[in-house]
Protein backbone atom coordinates (compact mmCIF):
# COMPACT_ATOMS: atom_id res chain seq x y z
CA UNK A 1 0.00 0.00 0.00
CA UNK A 2 2.69 2.48 0.94
CA UNK A 3 5.85 3.41 -0.97
CA UNK A 4 9.31 2.63 0.41
CA UNK A 5 9.82 6.29 1.27
CA UNK A 6 6.58 6.45 3.23
CA UNK A 7 7.48 3.32 5.18
CA UNK A 8 10.97 4.71 5.86
CA UNK A 9 9.56 7.94 7.28
CA UNK A 10 7.00 5.97 9.26
CA UNK A 11 9.57 3.62 10.77
CA UNK A 12 12.23 6.32 11.27
CA UNK A 13 10.42 9.61 11.66
CA UNK A 14 12.65 12.67 11.46
CA UNK A 15 12.33 15.64 13.83
CA UNK A 16 9.69 14.24 16.17
CA UNK A 17 9.12 15.93 19.50
CA UNK A 18 8.31 19.39 20.80
CA UNK A 19 10.17 22.69 21.20
CA UNK A 20 10.01 24.39 24.59
CA UNK A 21 9.28 28.06 24.10
CA UNK A 22 8.66 27.63 20.38
CA UNK A 23 8.29 30.71 18.19
CA UNK A 24 5.24 29.27 16.46
CA UNK A 25 2.91 26.34 17.09
CA UNK A 26 0.26 24.99 14.72
CA UNK A 27 -2.17 22.17 15.41
CA UNK A 28 -4.81 20.80 13.06
CA UNK A 29 -7.10 17.85 12.77
CA UNK A 30 -9.49 16.03 15.03
CA UNK A 31 -10.12 12.43 16.07
CA UNK A 32 -13.19 12.26 13.81
CA UNK A 33 -11.14 11.65 10.72
CA UNK A 34 -8.37 10.10 12.73
CA UNK A 35 -5.46 12.52 12.38
CA UNK A 36 -4.06 15.25 14.60
CA UNK A 37 -0.77 17.01 13.82
CA UNK A 38 1.16 19.59 15.80
CA UNK A 39 4.12 21.52 14.39
CA UNK A 40 6.62 23.49 16.50
CA UNK A 41 8.89 26.15 14.97
CA UNK A 42 12.11 27.70 16.15
CA UNK A 43 12.72 30.74 13.92
CA UNK A 44 15.96 32.72 13.56
CA UNK A 45 16.60 35.44 10.99
CA UNK A 46 13.28 34.64 9.36
CA UNK A 47 14.52 31.10 8.75
CA UNK A 48 13.20 27.87 10.26
CA UNK A 49 16.14 26.89 12.45
CA UNK A 50 14.39 23.94 13.98
CA UNK A 51 11.03 22.23 13.42
CA UNK A 52 9.43 19.38 15.34
CA UNK A 53 6.24 17.44 14.97
CA UNK A 54 3.83 15.31 16.96
CA UNK A 55 1.16 13.23 15.27
CA UNK A 56 -1.78 11.06 16.22
CA UNK A 57 -2.56 9.19 13.04
CA UNK A 58 -1.93 6.38 10.59
CA UNK A 59 1.24 5.43 8.71
CA UNK A 60 0.65 8.09 6.07
CA UNK A 61 0.03 10.79 8.67
CA UNK A 62 3.28 10.09 10.50
CA UNK A 63 5.24 9.90 7.24
CA UNK A 64 3.74 13.15 6.00
CA UNK A 65 4.62 14.97 9.22
CA UNK A 66 8.17 13.67 9.12
CA UNK A 67 8.70 14.57 5.46
CA UNK A 68 7.19 17.99 5.99
CA UNK A 69 9.74 18.82 8.68
CA UNK A 70 12.53 17.72 6.34
CA UNK A 71 11.19 19.95 3.56
CA UNK A 72 10.72 22.94 5.87
CA UNK A 73 13.86 22.80 7.99
CA UNK A 74 16.38 25.49 7.12
CA UNK A 75 14.03 27.27 4.73
CA UNK A 76 13.03 30.89 5.01
CA UNK A 77 9.53 31.64 6.24
CA UNK A 78 8.55 32.84 2.76
CA UNK A 79 9.89 29.64 1.15
CA UNK A 80 8.17 27.47 3.76
CA UNK A 81 4.86 29.19 3.08
CA UNK A 82 5.05 27.88 -0.48
CA UNK A 83 5.34 24.23 0.56
CA UNK A 84 2.16 22.47 -0.49
CA UNK A 85 0.64 19.08 0.23
CA UNK A 86 1.51 18.13 -3.35
CA UNK A 87 5.19 18.71 -2.60
CA UNK A 88 4.93 16.39 0.39
CA UNK A 89 3.10 13.66 -1.51
CA UNK A 90 5.61 13.88 -4.34
CA UNK A 91 8.59 13.71 -1.96
CA UNK A 92 7.02 10.60 -0.44
CA UNK A 93 6.76 9.00 -3.90
CA UNK A 94 3.02 9.23 -3.79
CA UNK A 95 0.27 8.32 -1.38
CA UNK A 96 -2.78 6.10 -1.85
CA UNK A 97 -5.70 8.22 -3.03
CA UNK A 98 -7.66 7.83 0.20
CA UNK A 99 -4.63 9.06 2.18
CA UNK A 100 -4.14 12.32 0.32
CA UNK A 101 -6.10 14.12 3.02
CA UNK A 102 -3.22 13.33 5.38
CA UNK A 103 -0.88 15.42 3.23
CA UNK A 104 -3.42 18.27 3.32
CA UNK A 105 -3.28 18.12 7.09
CA UNK A 106 0.50 18.29 7.21
CA UNK A 107 0.71 21.38 5.03
CA UNK A 108 -2.07 22.95 7.11
CA UNK A 109 -0.18 22.35 10.35
CA UNK A 110 2.98 23.98 8.98
CA UNK A 111 1.08 27.01 7.72
CA UNK A 112 -0.79 27.35 11.02
CA UNK A 113 2.57 27.32 12.83
CA UNK A 114 3.92 30.00 10.48
CA UNK A 115 0.77 32.07 10.98
CA UNK A 116 1.18 31.70 14.74
CA UNK A 117 4.78 32.91 14.49
CA UNK A 118 3.73 35.93 12.39
CA UNK A 119 0.81 36.73 14.69
CA UNK A 120 3.09 36.75 17.71
CA UNK A 121 5.67 38.87 15.86
CA UNK A 122 2.98 41.39 15.02
CA UNK A 123 1.87 41.46 18.63
CA UNK A 124 -1.46 39.90 17.82
CA UNK A 125 -3.11 37.59 20.32
CA UNK A 126 -1.59 34.14 20.41
CA UNK A 127 -3.89 31.85 18.48
CA UNK A 128 -5.31 28.90 20.34
CA UNK A 129 -4.54 25.43 19.02
CA UNK A 130 -7.07 24.53 16.37
CA UNK A 131 -7.82 21.11 17.83
CA UNK A 132 -11.53 21.70 17.75
CA UNK A 133 -11.63 22.86 14.13
CA UNK A 134 -13.26 20.34 11.88
CA UNK A 135 -10.92 19.21 9.19
CA UNK A 136 -12.06 20.68 5.91
CA UNK A 137 -10.96 19.99 2.39
CA UNK A 138 -10.88 23.59 1.33
CA UNK A 139 -7.72 23.79 -0.75
CA UNK A 140 -9.31 23.06 -4.07
CA UNK A 141 -7.82 19.61 -3.69
CA UNK A 142 -9.79 16.67 -4.94
CA UNK A 143 -11.58 14.18 -2.77
CA UNK A 144 -12.15 10.65 -3.92
CA UNK A 145 -14.87 8.17 -3.07
CA UNK A 146 -13.31 5.48 -0.90
CA UNK A 147 -15.40 2.82 -2.66
CA UNK A 148 -15.03 3.48 -6.36
CA UNK A 149 -12.22 6.08 -6.51
CA UNK A 150 -14.42 8.48 -8.48
CA UNK A 151 -13.85 12.15 -7.84
CA UNK A 152 -16.32 13.75 -5.44
CA UNK A 153 -17.03 17.45 -6.11
CA UNK A 154 -16.32 20.00 -3.42
CA UNK A 155 -18.88 20.19 -0.64
CA UNK A 156 -20.71 17.08 -1.81
CA UNK A 157 -20.95 13.98 0.31
CA UNK A 158 -22.78 11.69 -2.13
CA UNK A 159 -20.93 9.65 -4.71
CA UNK A 160 -23.06 9.58 -7.86
CA UNK A 161 -21.01 6.77 -9.29
CA UNK A 162 -21.71 4.13 -6.71
CA UNK A 163 -24.90 5.69 -5.36
CA UNK A 164 -23.57 5.75 -1.84
CA UNK A 165 -23.20 8.33 0.83
CA UNK A 166 -19.52 9.20 1.25
CA UNK A 167 -20.20 10.45 4.76
CA UNK A 168 -21.96 8.25 7.25
CA UNK A 169 -24.77 9.81 9.26
CA UNK A 170 -24.84 8.17 12.66
CA UNK B 1 10.79 -15.42 12.10
CA UNK B 2 7.43 -17.14 12.29
CA UNK B 3 4.50 -14.84 11.73
CA UNK B 4 2.19 -14.72 14.71
CA UNK B 5 -1.32 -14.57 13.27
CA UNK B 6 -3.63 -12.93 15.78
CA UNK B 7 -6.13 -11.95 13.12
CA UNK B 8 -8.14 -15.15 12.67
CA UNK B 9 -11.23 -13.06 12.11
CA UNK B 10 -9.86 -12.14 8.69
CA UNK B 11 -7.99 -15.23 7.62
CA UNK B 12 -7.71 -18.78 8.91
CA UNK B 13 -5.19 -21.41 7.93
CA UNK B 14 -6.89 -24.39 6.31
CA UNK B 15 -6.62 -27.51 8.45
CA UNK B 16 -4.67 -30.37 6.82
CA UNK B 17 -7.80 -32.53 6.39
CA UNK B 18 -9.58 -29.64 4.68
CA UNK B 19 -6.61 -29.07 2.38
CA UNK B 20 -6.48 -32.76 1.43
CA UNK B 21 -10.19 -32.94 0.70
CA UNK B 22 -10.00 -29.83 -1.48
CA UNK B 23 -6.93 -31.08 -3.36
CA UNK B 24 -8.77 -34.35 -4.02
CA UNK B 25 -11.69 -32.33 -5.31
CA UNK B 26 -9.38 -30.32 -7.57
CA UNK B 27 -7.72 -33.45 -8.98
CA UNK B 28 -10.83 -35.59 -9.08
CA UNK B 29 -13.28 -35.87 -11.91
CA UNK B 30 -16.12 -34.10 -10.17
CA UNK B 31 -18.67 -32.83 -12.59
CA UNK B 32 -21.67 -30.57 -12.35
CA UNK B 33 -24.16 -31.82 -9.75
CA UNK B 34 -27.04 -30.85 -12.05
CA UNK B 35 -26.01 -33.19 -14.88
CA UNK B 36 -28.06 -36.32 -15.54
CA UNK B 37 -25.14 -38.67 -16.16
CA UNK B 38 -22.86 -40.59 -13.80
CA UNK B 39 -20.23 -37.85 -13.57
CA UNK B 40 -22.92 -35.43 -12.48
CA UNK B 41 -24.47 -37.92 -10.04
CA UNK B 42 -21.12 -38.42 -8.37
CA UNK B 43 -20.77 -34.67 -7.98
CA UNK B 44 -24.29 -34.43 -6.60
CA UNK B 45 -23.50 -37.06 -3.99
CA UNK B 46 -20.46 -35.12 -2.82
CA UNK B 47 -22.50 -31.93 -2.70
CA UNK B 48 -25.19 -33.51 -0.57
CA UNK B 49 -22.65 -35.14 1.78
CA UNK B 50 -21.18 -31.70 2.46
CA UNK B 51 -24.65 -30.29 2.97
CA UNK B 52 -25.43 -32.95 5.59
CA UNK B 53 -22.25 -32.12 7.50
CA UNK B 54 -23.01 -28.40 7.53
CA UNK B 55 -26.66 -29.01 8.47
CA UNK B 56 -25.50 -31.08 11.42
CA UNK B 57 -23.15 -28.30 12.56
CA UNK B 58 -26.12 -26.03 13.15
CA UNK B 59 -28.68 -28.77 13.90
CA UNK B 60 -30.97 -27.92 11.00
CA UNK B 61 -34.04 -30.15 10.87
CA UNK B 62 -33.23 -31.17 7.30
CA UNK B 63 -30.15 -30.71 5.08
CA UNK B 64 -32.20 -28.94 2.41
CA UNK B 65 -32.71 -26.05 4.81
CA UNK B 66 -29.04 -25.16 4.14
CA UNK B 67 -28.29 -23.16 1.00
CA UNK B 68 -24.65 -22.83 -0.09
CA UNK B 69 -23.49 -19.31 -0.94
CA UNK B 70 -20.27 -17.50 -1.81
CA UNK B 71 -19.82 -16.42 1.79
CA UNK B 72 -21.26 -14.47 4.70
CA UNK B 73 -21.91 -11.31 2.69
CA UNK B 74 -24.00 -13.11 0.08
CA UNK B 75 -25.89 -15.01 2.78
CA UNK B 76 -26.75 -11.79 4.58
CA UNK B 77 -27.74 -9.97 1.39
CA UNK B 78 -29.90 -12.93 0.38
CA UNK B 79 -31.56 -13.16 3.77
CA UNK B 80 -32.25 -9.45 4.23
CA UNK B 81 -33.43 -8.73 0.71
CA UNK B 82 -34.98 -12.13 -0.05
CA UNK B 83 -37.05 -12.17 3.15
CA UNK B 84 -38.08 -8.51 2.80
CA UNK B 85 -39.18 -8.81 -0.83
CA UNK B 86 -41.01 -12.13 -0.34
CA UNK B 87 -43.02 -10.85 2.62
CA UNK B 88 -43.57 -7.24 1.53
CA UNK B 89 -47.32 -7.75 1.06
CA UNK B 90 -47.69 -8.19 4.82
CA UNK B 91 -45.77 -5.04 5.61
CA UNK B 92 -42.64 -3.05 4.91
CA UNK B 93 -41.05 -2.42 8.30
CA UNK B 94 -37.78 -4.03 9.38
CA UNK B 95 -36.03 -3.91 12.76
CA UNK B 96 -32.26 -4.26 13.07
CA UNK B 97 -29.47 -3.04 15.38
CA UNK B 98 -26.82 -0.31 15.35
CA UNK B 99 -23.89 -2.69 15.46
CA UNK B 100 -24.61 -5.01 12.55
CA UNK B 101 -21.94 -5.90 10.04
CA UNK B 102 -21.71 -3.62 7.01
CA UNK B 103 -23.35 -6.26 4.81
CA UNK B 104 -26.53 -5.96 6.90
CA UNK B 105 -26.33 -2.18 7.12
CA UNK B 106 -25.83 -1.73 3.37
CA UNK B 107 -28.59 -4.23 2.58
CA UNK B 108 -30.96 -2.35 4.89
CA UNK B 109 -29.95 0.92 3.28
CA UNK B 110 -30.72 -0.53 -0.15
CA UNK B 111 -34.09 -1.78 1.10
CA UNK B 112 -34.82 1.68 2.49
CA UNK B 113 -34.15 3.13 -0.96
CA UNK B 114 -36.69 0.62 -2.27
CA UNK B 115 -39.43 1.80 0.06
CA UNK B 116 -38.97 -0.23 3.24
CA UNK B 117 -38.82 1.46 6.65
CA UNK B 118 -35.93 0.49 8.87
CA UNK B 119 -35.70 0.91 12.64
CA UNK B 120 -32.23 0.43 14.11
CA UNK B 121 -32.02 -0.40 17.82
CA UNK B 122 -29.19 1.10 19.89
CA UNK B 123 -27.02 -1.05 22.14
CA UNK B 124 -25.70 -0.61 25.66
CA UNK B 125 -22.05 0.13 26.47
CA UNK B 126 -21.25 -3.60 26.17
CA UNK B 127 -22.84 -3.77 22.75
CA UNK B 128 -25.92 -5.75 23.88
CA UNK B 129 -29.39 -5.30 22.43
CA UNK B 130 -32.26 -5.26 24.94
CA UNK B 131 -35.02 -7.69 23.93
CA UNK B 132 -37.55 -5.18 25.31
CA UNK B 133 -36.30 -2.59 22.82
CA UNK B 134 -36.89 -5.06 20.00
CA UNK B 135 -40.39 -5.82 21.27
CA UNK B 136 -41.21 -2.12 21.47
CA UNK B 137 -39.94 -1.48 17.96
CA UNK B 138 -42.10 -4.16 16.36
CA UNK B 139 -45.27 -2.75 14.77
CA UNK B 140 -48.17 -4.23 12.81
CA UNK B 141 -46.28 -3.65 9.57
CA UNK B 142 -43.06 -5.30 10.78
CA UNK B 143 -42.11 -8.35 8.75
CA UNK B 144 -38.49 -8.95 9.68
CA UNK B 145 -36.01 -8.58 12.53
CA UNK B 146 -32.29 -8.96 11.76
CA UNK B 147 -29.83 -9.07 14.69
CA UNK B 148 -26.33 -10.56 14.66
CA UNK B 149 -25.44 -13.45 16.95
CA UNK B 150 -21.96 -12.15 17.76
CA UNK B 151 -20.14 -9.00 16.76
CA UNK B 152 -16.90 -9.25 14.80
CA UNK B 153 -15.36 -6.11 16.32
CA UNK B 154 -16.11 -6.43 20.02
CA UNK B 155 -17.20 -10.05 20.34
CA UNK B 156 -20.45 -9.38 22.19
CA UNK B 157 -23.04 -12.15 21.92
CA UNK B 158 -26.72 -11.13 21.72
CA UNK B 159 -29.69 -12.63 23.63
CA UNK B 160 -30.92 -14.39 20.50
CA UNK B 161 -33.20 -16.94 22.17
CA UNK B 162 -35.03 -14.22 24.07
CA UNK B 163 -35.47 -12.13 20.95
CA UNK B 164 -36.67 -15.19 19.01
CA UNK B 165 -39.33 -15.73 21.67
CA UNK B 166 -40.57 -12.21 20.99
CA UNK B 167 -40.52 -12.50 17.19
CA UNK B 168 -42.33 -15.85 17.28
CA UNK B 169 -44.94 -14.32 19.54
CA UNK B 170 -45.49 -11.39 17.22
CA UNK B 171 -45.29 -13.55 14.08
CA UNK B 172 -42.31 -11.67 12.65
CA UNK B 173 -39.45 -13.38 10.79
CA UNK B 174 -36.07 -13.42 12.55
CA UNK B 175 -32.77 -13.50 10.65
CA UNK B 176 -29.49 -13.83 12.52
CA UNK B 177 -26.07 -13.00 11.10
CA UNK B 178 -24.00 -15.71 12.76
CA UNK B 179 -20.94 -15.47 10.53
CA UNK B 180 -18.51 -15.12 13.44
CA UNK B 181 -20.26 -17.72 15.60
CA UNK B 182 -21.02 -20.81 13.51
CA UNK B 183 -18.27 -23.35 13.99
CA UNK B 184 -16.75 -21.25 16.76
CA UNK B 185 -19.37 -21.59 19.49
CA UNK B 186 -22.28 -24.07 19.59
CA UNK B 187 -25.09 -22.89 17.33
CA UNK B 188 -28.35 -24.83 17.36
CA UNK B 189 -31.04 -23.29 15.18
CA UNK B 190 -33.74 -25.31 16.99
CA UNK B 191 -32.74 -23.98 20.41
CA UNK B 192 -32.21 -20.46 19.09
CA UNK B 193 -35.56 -20.53 17.34
CA UNK B 194 -34.53 -18.43 14.34
CA UNK B 195 -36.04 -18.41 10.86
CA UNK B 196 -32.86 -17.71 8.92
CA UNK B 197 -29.17 -17.79 9.81
CA UNK B 198 -26.16 -16.58 7.81
CA UNK B 199 -22.71 -18.10 8.17
CA UNK B 200 -19.34 -18.47 6.42
CA UNK B 201 -16.77 -21.22 6.17
CA UNK B 202 -13.50 -19.52 7.06
CA UNK B 203 -14.26 -18.83 10.76
CA UNK B 204 -14.11 -22.58 11.29
CA UNK B 205 -11.03 -23.17 9.16
CA UNK B 206 -12.75 -23.80 5.86
CA UNK B 207 -11.89 -21.90 2.70
CA UNK B 208 -12.84 -18.28 2.07
CA UNK B 209 -15.40 -17.58 -0.64
CA UNK B 210 -17.89 -20.14 0.65
CA UNK B 211 -20.73 -19.82 3.14
CA UNK B 212 -24.27 -20.82 3.84
CA UNK B 213 -27.73 -19.56 4.60
CA UNK B 214 -30.10 -21.57 6.77
CA UNK B 215 -33.76 -20.98 5.99
CA UNK B 216 -36.36 -22.77 8.10
CA UNK B 217 -38.72 -24.87 6.04
CA UNK B 218 -41.89 -22.99 5.25
CA UNK B 219 -40.33 -19.51 5.41
CA UNK B 220 -41.03 -17.43 2.32
CA UNK B 221 -37.85 -16.09 0.72
CA UNK B 222 -37.02 -14.82 -2.76
CA UNK B 223 -33.72 -15.85 -4.34
CA UNK B 224 -30.92 -13.32 -4.75
CA UNK B 225 -29.37 -15.13 -7.70
CA UNK B 226 -31.81 -16.41 -10.31
CA UNK B 227 -31.36 -18.63 -13.31
CA UNK B 228 -31.08 -22.37 -12.83
CA UNK B 229 -32.85 -24.40 -10.16
CA UNK B 230 -29.80 -25.22 -8.03
CA UNK B 231 -30.11 -25.22 -4.25
CA UNK B 232 -33.81 -26.10 -4.54
CA UNK B 233 -34.38 -22.98 -6.63
CA UNK B 234 -33.16 -20.80 -3.79
CA UNK B 235 -29.76 -19.91 -5.24
CA UNK B 236 -29.00 -20.33 -8.93
CA UNK B 237 -25.55 -21.05 -10.29
CA UNK B 238 -23.29 -24.04 -10.67
CA UNK B 239 -22.00 -24.86 -7.22
CA UNK B 240 -18.47 -24.09 -6.01
CA UNK B 241 -17.90 -27.76 -5.29
CA UNK B 242 -14.24 -27.44 -4.30
CA UNK B 243 -15.06 -24.79 -1.74
CA UNK B 244 -18.15 -26.63 -0.51
CA UNK B 245 -16.15 -29.84 -0.03
CA UNK B 246 -13.68 -27.87 2.09
CA UNK B 247 -16.53 -26.38 4.10
CA UNK B 248 -18.08 -29.80 4.66
CA UNK B 249 -14.89 -31.28 6.05
CA UNK B 250 -14.29 -28.18 8.16
CA UNK B 251 -17.82 -28.57 9.55
CA UNK B 252 -17.16 -32.18 10.57
CA UNK B 253 -13.96 -31.14 12.33
CA UNK B 254 -15.72 -28.27 14.04
CA UNK B 255 -18.38 -30.63 15.39
CA UNK B 256 -15.71 -33.02 16.62
CA UNK B 257 -13.33 -30.45 18.15
CA UNK B 258 -15.60 -27.58 19.24
CA UNK B 259 -15.10 -28.11 22.97
CA UNK B 260 -11.33 -28.45 22.87
CA UNK B 261 -11.01 -25.46 20.54
CA UNK B 262 -13.08 -23.26 22.81
CA UNK B 263 -11.01 -24.35 25.81
CA UNK B 264 -7.80 -23.50 23.94
CA UNK B 265 -8.77 -20.02 22.74
CA UNK B 266 -10.38 -19.22 26.10
CA UNK B 267 -7.08 -20.03 27.76
CA UNK B 268 -5.22 -17.72 25.40
CA UNK B 269 -7.79 -14.96 25.87
CA UNK B 270 -7.57 -15.19 29.64
CA UNK B 271 -3.78 -15.16 29.53
CA UNK B 272 -3.79 -12.06 27.33
CA UNK B 273 -6.23 -10.18 29.55
CA UNK B 274 -4.33 -11.16 32.69
CA UNK B 275 -0.87 -10.18 31.38
CA UNK B 276 -1.87 -7.02 29.48
CA UNK B 277 -1.64 -4.59 32.44
CA UNK B 278 1.98 -5.69 32.99
CA UNK B 279 2.90 -4.44 29.53
CA UNK B 280 0.77 -1.37 28.86
CA UNK B 281 -1.41 1.13 30.66
CA UNK B 282 -4.19 3.54 29.64
CA UNK B 283 -6.33 1.04 27.77
CA UNK B 284 -9.85 -0.37 27.92
CA UNK B 285 -11.37 -3.68 26.92
CA UNK B 286 -14.54 -3.56 24.85
CA UNK B 287 -17.54 -5.86 24.72
CA UNK B 288 -19.47 -7.81 27.31
CA UNK B 289 -17.34 -9.48 29.99
CA UNK B 290 -19.50 -12.61 30.01
CA UNK B 291 -21.53 -12.87 26.77
CA UNK B 292 -18.62 -12.70 24.42
CA UNK B 293 -16.82 -14.77 21.77
CA UNK B 294 -14.12 -16.89 23.45
CA UNK B 295 -11.60 -16.16 20.69
CA UNK B 296 -11.77 -12.36 20.50
CA UNK B 297 -10.29 -9.46 22.45
CA UNK B 298 -11.02 -5.85 21.55
CA UNK B 299 -8.66 -3.37 23.21
CA UNK B 300 -8.67 0.41 22.87
CA UNK B 301 -5.24 1.96 23.38
CA UNK B 302 -5.43 5.59 24.37
CA UNK B 303 -3.65 8.40 22.50
CA UNK B 304 -2.56 6.41 19.45
CA UNK B 305 -4.07 5.31 16.13
CA UNK B 306 -4.88 1.80 14.94
CA UNK B 307 -3.27 1.55 11.51
CA UNK B 308 0.07 2.77 12.78
CA UNK B 309 -0.10 0.12 15.54
CA UNK B 310 -0.88 -2.61 13.00
CA UNK B 311 2.02 -1.55 10.74
CA UNK B 312 4.53 -1.51 13.61
CA UNK B 313 3.39 -4.90 14.86
CA UNK B 314 3.60 -6.17 11.29
CA UNK B 315 7.25 -5.11 11.27
CA UNK B 316 7.66 -7.56 14.16
CA UNK B 317 5.84 -10.30 12.25
CA UNK B 318 2.65 -10.03 14.25
CA UNK B 319 -0.70 -9.72 12.49
CA UNK B 320 -3.63 -8.03 14.19
CA UNK B 321 -6.57 -6.04 12.96
CA UNK B 322 -7.90 -2.56 13.57
CA UNK B 323 -11.06 -0.66 12.69
CA UNK B 324 -9.65 2.85 12.75
CA UNK B 325 -10.97 5.30 10.21
CA UNK B 326 -7.67 5.42 8.34
CA UNK B 327 -7.45 1.65 8.14
CA UNK B 328 -11.03 1.21 7.02
CA UNK B 329 -10.34 2.88 3.69
CA UNK B 330 -13.59 4.74 4.09
CA UNK B 331 -12.09 7.26 6.51
CA UNK B 332 -14.94 6.59 8.92
CA UNK B 333 -14.60 5.56 12.54
CA UNK B 334 -16.17 2.20 13.33
CA UNK B 335 -19.94 2.48 13.79
CA UNK B 336 -19.74 -0.39 16.27
CA UNK B 337 -17.25 1.36 18.54
CA UNK B 338 -19.15 4.63 18.35
CA UNK B 339 -22.39 2.76 19.21
CA UNK B 340 -20.87 1.53 22.49
CA UNK B 341 -20.07 5.14 23.30
CA UNK B 342 -16.32 5.11 22.75
CA UNK B 343 -14.90 8.54 22.06
CA UNK B 344 -13.70 9.11 18.50
CA UNK B 345 -10.09 9.10 19.69
CA UNK B 346 -10.45 5.79 21.56
CA UNK B 347 -12.29 4.26 18.61
CA UNK B 348 -9.31 5.10 16.39
CA UNK B 349 -6.88 3.29 18.66
CA UNK B 350 -8.74 -0.02 18.87
CA UNK B 351 -7.24 -3.39 18.03
CA UNK B 352 -9.18 -6.59 17.36
CA UNK B 353 -7.22 -9.69 18.34
CA UNK B 354 -8.64 -13.08 17.38
CA UNK B 355 -7.08 -16.40 18.35
CA UNK B 356 -7.05 -19.73 16.58
CA UNK B 357 -6.03 -23.33 17.14
CA UNK B 358 -2.57 -22.59 15.77
CA UNK B 359 -1.80 -19.94 18.42
CA UNK B 360 0.35 -20.74 21.44
CA UNK B 361 1.09 -19.07 24.75
CA UNK B 362 4.42 -17.93 23.34
CA UNK B 363 2.50 -16.06 20.65
CA UNK B 364 0.72 -14.10 23.37
CA UNK B 365 4.02 -13.21 25.05
CA UNK B 366 5.59 -12.13 21.74
CA UNK B 367 2.56 -10.00 21.00
CA UNK B 368 2.61 -8.32 24.42
CA UNK B 369 6.32 -7.55 24.19
CA UNK B 370 5.93 -6.06 20.72
CA UNK B 371 2.83 -4.14 21.80
CA UNK B 372 4.74 -2.63 24.73
CA UNK B 373 7.40 -1.21 22.40
CA UNK B 374 4.91 -0.09 19.78
CA UNK B 375 2.64 1.72 22.23
CA UNK B 376 5.59 3.54 23.82
CA UNK B 377 6.97 4.65 20.46
CA UNK B 378 3.64 5.91 19.16
CA UNK B 379 2.70 7.65 22.39
CA UNK B 380 5.98 9.56 22.29
CA UNK B 381 4.94 10.78 18.85
CA UNK B 382 1.39 11.67 19.89
CA UNK B 383 0.25 15.19 20.78
CA UNK B 384 -2.65 13.66 22.76
CA UNK B 385 -0.32 11.85 25.15
CA UNK B 386 1.54 15.03 26.03
CA UNK B 387 -1.72 16.76 26.91
CA UNK B 388 -2.81 13.92 29.17
CA UNK B 389 0.52 13.67 30.94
Amino acid sequence: MYSKTVMDHFRNPRNSGTIEGADGVGEVGNPLCGDIMTMYLDVEDEHIKDIRFQTFGCGAAIAVSSMLTELAKGKSIEEAKKITNKDVAKALEGLPKNKLHCSNLGADALHMAIKDYEDRKAGRKKSEPTLSEPHEHDHGEKCYCPYCDAEIPEGVTFCKNCQLEAEDSR
Amino acid sequence: MKIVNLDHMSANPLLPEVQEAMIDAVKGNYGNPSSQHTIGEQAAEILENSRESVARLINAAAPREVVFTSGGTESVNHAAKGLAWANAERGKHIVTSNIEHNSVIRSMRRLKMMGFQITSIPVDEYGRVKPDDVARAIRDETILVSIMHSNNEIGTIQPIEEIAGITRDKKVLFHVDAVDSVGVVPIDVQTLGVDALSFASYPFYGPTGVGGLYVRRGVKIWPLLEGGIQEHSKRAGTENLIGIVGMGVAAELAIRDMESRIAHVKMLKQKLLKELPHYIDEYSINGHPEHSLPNLVSVSLKYIEGESIVLMLDDENIAVSTRSACASGSLRASHVLLSIRLSYADAQGTLVITFGVDNTEEDIVRFLEALHGTVNTLRKLSPLYKKAV
